[in-house]
């Protein structure tokens, strides 16, 4: 005897809902609702059963329905801020929000941040506790640094892996280009994914300790064709300059100093020029930006698909920076065989041209100490800026050069084309659809190709002609993985098992390419030794994952994930990385399970090894003994001949993976409705066999300092992050999401001898040479700074050269230097809030770092007399600080220049006007939006920007404030 | 994929194998010893063999300069990078970054110099056939590969006294070296001097920048010279019967003092014994003879005149000791003082133009002409690790300090030999000679070529305070040196690192 039942799902306004899941509960049985939202299940047994029906952002209702003859049963969803059923992607498959088991946040295009963002991660900037972005300057397009729980390595990397809707990225930088995720359109992704524990990422092995970002890029629609236009446009502005003396303040100086004089016997006040010239105005510019992007996404023919194309046209602060892109993506999603067999196939595609304003920005640090009595040209032979001159009205070889000309007399272009796509088949076995086999093949090719000149009459070359350059680089990154996946439910035991197991080929090669070198003038300089080099490697996986749920309640989930890379030698190539973690839905027990006020709570506990081996420091080949040739400027002269040759290289035959052990609790939360929710997690991480270049026994290879396995470093950290949906009416509402999160990592030990005094460079500043300011040293954060004790007079100003005598042993010497602060932040926090009033919603997005220490490095290399007046025959320019110290000559080492770098960023503040549709009986959508980036910053910090990669403030490409109008447009 | 899929090589890297194939891979791997001192590293200016030293500072001779004069009376260095100051003062911590290079240098030739000794014996070379002349000729490689590991010894004997010893039988890995005591270091330099004299090219026959007999019996004589210091034990004779070898061999002193220091050295030179060759465009480098004459100008002292018109570092002179051993600091009546700048006193250290500037290094040749040089600041001039001029001083002072089988009247003729050529004439003609006296002439004769503190220790005058100079001991009017540093330390990074090592007493 069989019937069926039918009915109506609804939202909670009344208004049907297409395209709801309605399944019978503990069967495979499963529809979804028409466009009217109405579904019909026939040919089921009489008797009772359940109905489960969801839908994306509501609420899962469940219903008992009692099955004799036609039933009808109607639903009405309400909507769930914290959407416990959204299915989220992990790791080589998907899982719904509720059941997730691991550490692991997303970030949908709603909560993007806004405003002129053109490289993808700058998105998620703010929003994920213990994910710290921090873009490494101001330059357009330019890359960020990610650090996902501050990173578990030293000298190996500290990225994490970043995986675009399945495919790996390689990591392998592009050159040319100003960063290689710029060369992804942020407009074309949908979510990011955040796995941050163990749990979450073990299933990514040997490439998972410094965590796993998942990116899943927008697919096709579900209908008519919609049309989506946006055209974002802004004006950036530099938000704050270097404070320097100005050139009044330069001309008193310089006359108070009347007698300090230089060989020639001339005197430093007949050097003095009679302009006020700003070099960082004359350098600057605001910078204009367009931003636009059109997509058509709908389904033909049965089969979604998504076209998009982008164009972006970038100008950056510095005057000739610019950064030019156009994307293109296809997606297209046909299903088979009665949907068995879904295909997913994309293609991407991007062609950036640049233009590098200045090498490795020299000319911002010139500008900040250029001598601002001088102008910016002057009649000479050196393309008529001004340059400092030797007596003899030659060049003067030692002076900084005009940072005007150095950016004008100087042409660097550079193009990248990038090209990645894959296509995934994932096939319902006919004779038992629990079963699904997935196919992913992918690609991801690039190709970097640049020329820099230099003519002959730039100061910066003169003495050589000029220089004509050029360099090109290819990479070819190939992914095939296979995976089967078995999910089941067994009612009479109340469990469900999933079960993954899988295999994966990555095949990474970037092919470096070399070429002459000319004078300006078609000189010959130097000829490369070899016509190009290959750094490929390749990565061998076995994968696999068991999830198993009891009672919906109790889920223990384990992964395992075996990699073999070509990194190492055959007998250490193997690594073996496992996960295991239990969660507790404790939402799920009766005594919370018609609470009104807990929605959701979840108790989570993970263990899990992951591993590292990537960074430019390994290497591909490090393993191999292995002789290198010299270059055509490294032979030697024996008798007449000069001779090629080869050196042996340092190698370390044992190299192996570095682990790194997880631990983390978590607690995910929801209180009414989901009204508020949000996570807490505390983790401990230890990282063992670390990938450090450390010293070693001298004589025992060929370098004293070897990249091999040494080392321990602990990390600690919580993490806390609420959501709130404080009002949320028709007309009105006003959302808030903070998050927080502490972190300390330490490095426990450095060397194969254990050894508490033993420290490792981590970090020179600018001016001497190879001077150490950060160090990593056991017991110590990692980059901890390693500095003298400043000694100060009564009012509190430090005394030159004067430092304390730590040690007490009355010789103030470098045994004296202590380790003082270093740039991690203890805590970071994350601030966002919208606040809609029908079509209008104002939001921002704050974040501040506690905690942070920054070297001004701008301060100890010019602000010093000896730097203004100086012995090579010129004057410059010091930053304000000089005021303060008065120093005579440098005083690097001292504390003193170690300054608290806290601080508190209104990273963007928007309004934006959803006019909705624009006309009666028509699609056409219409919202604008207003945005300022970088609105504010407050920090004790005087220094440009607190906010630096490196902690080491020099000459920092000012991150601009920008001016973002946009239009969205779409019918 | 196959399992062997993920051995993967690298595109131009080889194998030892391949590169000892041939004979011509042999002497191409003897010229690659020879280029670990002239460079920073194989692949040019920027990259350093040295791990945890910048590159502009990891060259052996840079180092190893830095290491015999800073620290003296002869030098001084305005500029304030990290252990810089320190060497000034001559109060060096174990920490000490230039210390640290110069043995980790030193040592890294020497590990290099015993692979080389690996792959070069008989059985290696039998199993990649190499037979006949070819071996003999490898043969004398090997002499070579051992002198210049002795060299580097001496460095150490020197320098650290104790420092960590490898040979050609430790292999390459993680095995801690041991420890050798100074006097059997002492022992080991001379057994191997001797051991490959037989082996070594006559003097003045091998390639230009080659060592030959001549180079290994002019180390034996300043061994010899300095054997007191290093064992206990007084050696002053060996040293007259090195140092007279070496002047027996066919040298003769360079007409003109001052076209030893021009960049056309290598031709035509009759004096020096053994150099390091470097070459402004083919063998790029921040240190060697770069680094002599670019620290030692700036650019108001027009550094075009030097040979390197975009250079000048403005960082070395001397103290007011060493132009005062001269009869006038212009040069006019002794023609080696070779000094530029009014103002002889220290009285800043940071600031360049106290103290006179030593410029009797230019990279300009003998005709005016200034060599090719890929950035106007790499020099082509080659520097003399050993010269004639040195053997006679050593000749001389070994007389004087009682060693046997030789005469004051012959030590007279080589000092007054020098003194004519810097004299132009016999004006400057000496009659009698002390001990006291080759101390002062060895400045004036050898300043800046890398001797002093090893001089001033054989005559007791570095440490203590029997002998005071400008800003010893971090005072200005100078300070007393407590005796242990008369020895460098072990560098930290190294003690830590083998836990074979003892530190040197007194750090």
């Amino acid at each position: 005897q069989t019937g069926s039942v039918s009915g109506k799902v609804l939202d909670e306004t009344g208004l049907p809902l297409p395209g709801a899941s309605v399944v019978v509960k503990g069967t495979t049985r499963s529809t979804s609702t028409d466009a009217d939202g109405n579904y019909k299940l026939a040919g089921l047994s009489n008797g009772s059963i359940t109905l489960s029906v969801s839908f994306i952002g509501y609420q899962t209702l469940d219903k008992a329905v009692s099955i004799s003859g036609n039933a009808t049963v109607n639903f009405q969803l309400v909507p769930d801020a914290q959407k416990l059923n959204e299915v989220v992607v992990i790791g080589y498959g998907t899982a719904e929000k509720k059941n997730l088991t691991g550490s692991i946040t997303t970030v949908g295009a709603k909560d993007f941040q806004k405003g002129t963002i053109t490289t993808p991660e700058q998105l998620i900037q703010g929003k994920v506790a213990g994910v710290n972005i921090i873009s490494s300057s101001g330059q357009p397009g330019v890359g960020s640094q990610i650090r996902i729980r501050g990173g578990a390595s030293l000298n190996a990397s500290n990225d994490p892996l970043i995986v675009i809707d399945g495919v790996p990225f390689s990591g392998k930088s592009i050159d040319n280009a100003p960063s290689p995720l710029s060369l992804i359109n942020p407009n074309d992704i949908e979510t990011f994914t955040v796995l941050k524990d163990a749990n979450a990422t073990a299933i990514y092995g040997s490439r998972a300790s410094n965590g796993v970002i998942l990116i899943t890029t927008k697919k096709g629609g579900t209908g008519a064709p919609v049309i989506n236009f946006s055209t974002n446009n802004s004006v950036a502005t530099i938000a704050k300059k270097v404070d320097v003396l100005s050139a009044d303040q330069i001309r008193t100086f310089v006359n108070a100093n009347p007698t300090a004089a230089y060989d020639a016997g001339k005197t430093f006040v007949s050097l003095l020029g009679k302009a006020n010239t700003d070099w960082q105005d004359e350098i600057f510019q605001n910078a204009f930006a367009t931003d636009n992007n059109l997509s058509i996404a709908g389904k033909f023919h049965g089969v979604p698909y998504r076209v998009s194309a982008g164009y972006l046209d970038q100008q950056g602060l510095l005057i000739t920076d610019k950064f030019n892109r156009a994307t293109g993506a296809i997606t297209i999603s046909p299903k088979l065989f009665t949907d068995h067999l879904k295909i997913d196939l994309s293609l991407k595609g991007t062609l950036t041209e640049s233009h590098f304003a200045n090498d490795n920005n020299n000319a911002i640090a010139n500008a900040i100490q250029f001598d601002p009595t001088q102008s910016v040209t002057a009649n000479n032979q050196f393309g008529n800026y001004f340059e400092w001159l030797r007596a003899d009205g030659t060049l003067n070889p030692n002076a900084p050069r005009n940072p005007v000309a150095q950016i004008m007399l100087r042409n660097n272009n550079g193009n990248a084309a990038r090209s990645f796509g894959n296509v995934r088949f994932d096939y319902s076995f006919h004779f038992l659809p629990e079963l699904h086999a997935n196919l992913n093949l992918g690609y991801d090719v690039s190709k970097g190709a640049g020329r820099i000149f230099v003519p002959a009459f730039a100061a910066t070359s003169f003495s050589t002609n000029g220089s004509s350059t050029q360099s090109l680089n290819t990479s070819n990154n190939k992914v095939s993985e296979f995976y089967l996946n078995y999910a089941k439910d067994v009612t009479s035991i109340r469990s469900r098992f999933d079960v993954t197991a899988g295999y994966g080929y990555y095949d990474n090669a970037k092919t470096n390419y070399s070429f002459n070198e000319y004078s300006a003038t078609g000189v010959l300089r130097t000829t490369p030794k070899f016509p190009f080099s290959v750094d490929r490697n390749k990565l061998l996986s076995y994968y696999g994952r068991l999830v198993y749920t009891l009672a919906d309640k109790y889920i223990l989930s384990g992964t395992m994930r075996a990699d073999a890379s070509s990194r190492f030698a055959a007998e250490n190539r193997w690594g073996y990385f496992p996960s295991v973690g239990f969660t507790w839905r404790i939402a799920g027990e009766n005594f919370l399970k018609e609470s009104k006020a807990v929605s959701d709570l979840k108790l989570r506990l993970s263990y899990g090894e992951t591993g590292n081996k990537d960074g430019d420091t390994v290497g591909d080949y490090s393993y191999l003994a292995k002789y290198y040739s010299n270059s055509n400027t490294g032979q030697y002269q024996i008798g007449d001949t000069f001779y090629d040759y080869y050196a042996p290289s340092a190698y370390d035959p044992d190299l192996k993976w570095e682990t790194t052990t997880t631990y983390n609790a978590g607690l995910d939360y929801g209180f009414f409705k989901g009204r508020i929710y949000g996570a807490i997690d505390v983790y401990y991480k230890k990282t063992k066999d670390l990938l450090a270049t450390v010293n070693i026994p001298v004589g025992t290879n060929f370098n004293n300092n070897l990249i091999t396995n040494v080392g321990n470093m602990d990390v600690r950290g919580a993490e806390f992050s609420l959501n709130f949906a404080a009002i949320k009416t028709e007309n009105i509402s006003w959302d808030f999401g903070f998050n927080a999160a502490y972190n300390k990592r330490k490095v426990t030990n450095l060397t194969l001898n254990p050894d508490p005094g033993s420290k490792q460079g981590a970090g020179d500043i600018s001016g001497g040479t190879g001077i150490t300011i950060k160090y990593n040293a056991v017991n110590q954060l990692p980059g901890a700074f390693f500095v003298y004790k400043q000694v100060y007079n009564s009012a509190g100003k430090p005394l030159e050269g004067v430092y304390e005598d730590s040690n007490g042993d009355g010789v103030v010497n470098s045994s004296d230097q202590y380790f003082y602060k270093s740039p991690d932040p203890k805590i970071t926090l994350g601030f966002n809030t919208a606040f809609s009033y029908k079509k209008w919603t104002i939001s921002t997005v704050l974040r501040a770092n506690l905690g942070n220490y920054v070297y001004d490095n701008v301060s100890s290399n010019f602000g010093i007399k000896n730097n203004i007046l100086s012995a090579a025959g010129l004057i410059n320019n010091a930053g304000v600080d000089f005021l303060n110290t008065n120093f005579t000559t440098s005083q690097y080492l001292s504390d003193y220049y170690v300054k608290n770098a806290s601080f508190l960023k209104m990273d963007n503040l928007g309004l934006a006007y959803d006019a909705g549709k624009l006309f009666k009986n028509s699609n056409t959508n219409l919202r604008i939006t207003a945005n300022c980036q970088n609105v504010f910053v407050i920090s004790k910090y005087k220094g440009i920007d607190p906010e630096l990669t490196d902690g080491i403030d020099f000459k920092l490409y000012p991150r601009p404030r920008t001016y973002t109008l946009g239009l969205n447009v779409g019918f | 994929c196959k399992k062997d899929a993920l051995n993967l090589k690298p595109t131009n890297d080889v194998t030892a194998d391949v590169v000892y194939a041939t004979p011509a891979g042999y002497k191409q791997e003897l010229v690659k010893l020879y280029a670990t001192y002239a460079l920073t590293s194989p692949t040019g200016s920027d990259n350093s063999d040295i791990g945890g030293l910048n590159a502009g500072f990891a060259d052996f001779f840079r180092l190893f300069w830095t290491s015999q004069e800073l620290v003296t009376d002869e030098a001084i260095c305005a500029w304030g990078d990290t252990g810089i100051p320190e060497l000034d003062y001559a109060t060096w911590n174990t920490d000490n970054q230039f210390l640290r290079g110069l043995y980790s240098k030193s040592i890294l030739q020497i590990t290099i110099c015993n692979e080389f000794l690996r792959e070069s014996t008989p059985e290696k070379l039998a199993s990649r056939n190499i037979t006949g002349a070819d071996v003999s000729a490898i043969q004398r490689y090997r002499a070579e590969a051992r002198f210049l590991r002795a060299f580097q010894y001496w460095v150490l004997l020197d320098g650290f006294g104790n420092p960590p010893f490898v040979t050609e039988e430790d292999a390459i890995g993680k095995t801690n070296p041991k420890q050798i005591q100074r006097a059997a270091l002492f022992a080991y330099v001379e057994s191997e001097l001797k051991a490959i004299e037989g082996d070594l090219a006559d003097p003045r026959t091998n390639d230009y920048g080659r060592a030959d007999k001549a180079a290994d019996w002019a180390l034996l004589a300043r061994l010899y010279l300095n054997a007191q210091v290093y064992t206990g034990t007084a050696k002053y004779t060996e040293a007259i019967t090195y140092s007279t070898k070496v002047i027996n061999s066919g040298y003769s002193l360079k007409a003109n003092y001052k076209d030893l220091f021009l960049a056309d050295n290598n031709l035509n030179n009759t004096e020096n014994i053994l150099t390091i060759n470097y070459d402004g465009v083919r063998g790029t480098n921040y240190g060697g003879t770069t680094f002599l004459i670019n620290a030692a100008i700036n650019a108001d002292m027009s550094p075009a005149s030097y040979g390197v018109p975009s250079g000048g570092w403005g960082g070395n002179r001397t103290r007011q000791n060493l132009p005062a051993l001269f009869p006038d600091p212009n040069g006019t009546v002794d023609k080696r003082g070779i000094f530029f700048g009014t103002k002889s006193n220290v009285d800043d250290i940071g600031v360049f133009t106290d103290g006179l500037r030593v410029t009797k290094f230019k990279n300009v040749t003998s005709g005016g002409v200034t060599p090719a040089s890929l950035n106007g600041t790499f020099s082509s001039l080659d520097f003399a690790l050993f010269r004639l001029a040195e053997q006679y001083l050593i000749y001389g002072e070994a007389v004087m300090r009682g060693g046997s089988g030789g005469s004051t009247a012959q030590a007279l003729t080589y000092v007054n030999n020098l003194r004519r050529r810097a004299y132009g004439n016999n004006s400057g003609d000496v009659s009698t000679l002390s001990v006291d006296f080759f101390l002062d002439e060895r400045a004036r004769e050898l300043y800046w070529e890398g001797h002093r503190r090893t001089d001033l220790i054989r005559y007791g005058k570095f440490t203590g305070a029997t002998y005071l100079w400008p800003f010893k001991g971090g005072i200005k009017a100078g300070a007393s040196l407590p005796a242990y540093r008369n020895l460098y330390p072990i560098p930290t990074a190294d003690l830590i690192a083998n836990p074979n090592l003892v530190q040197n007493t007194g750090y």
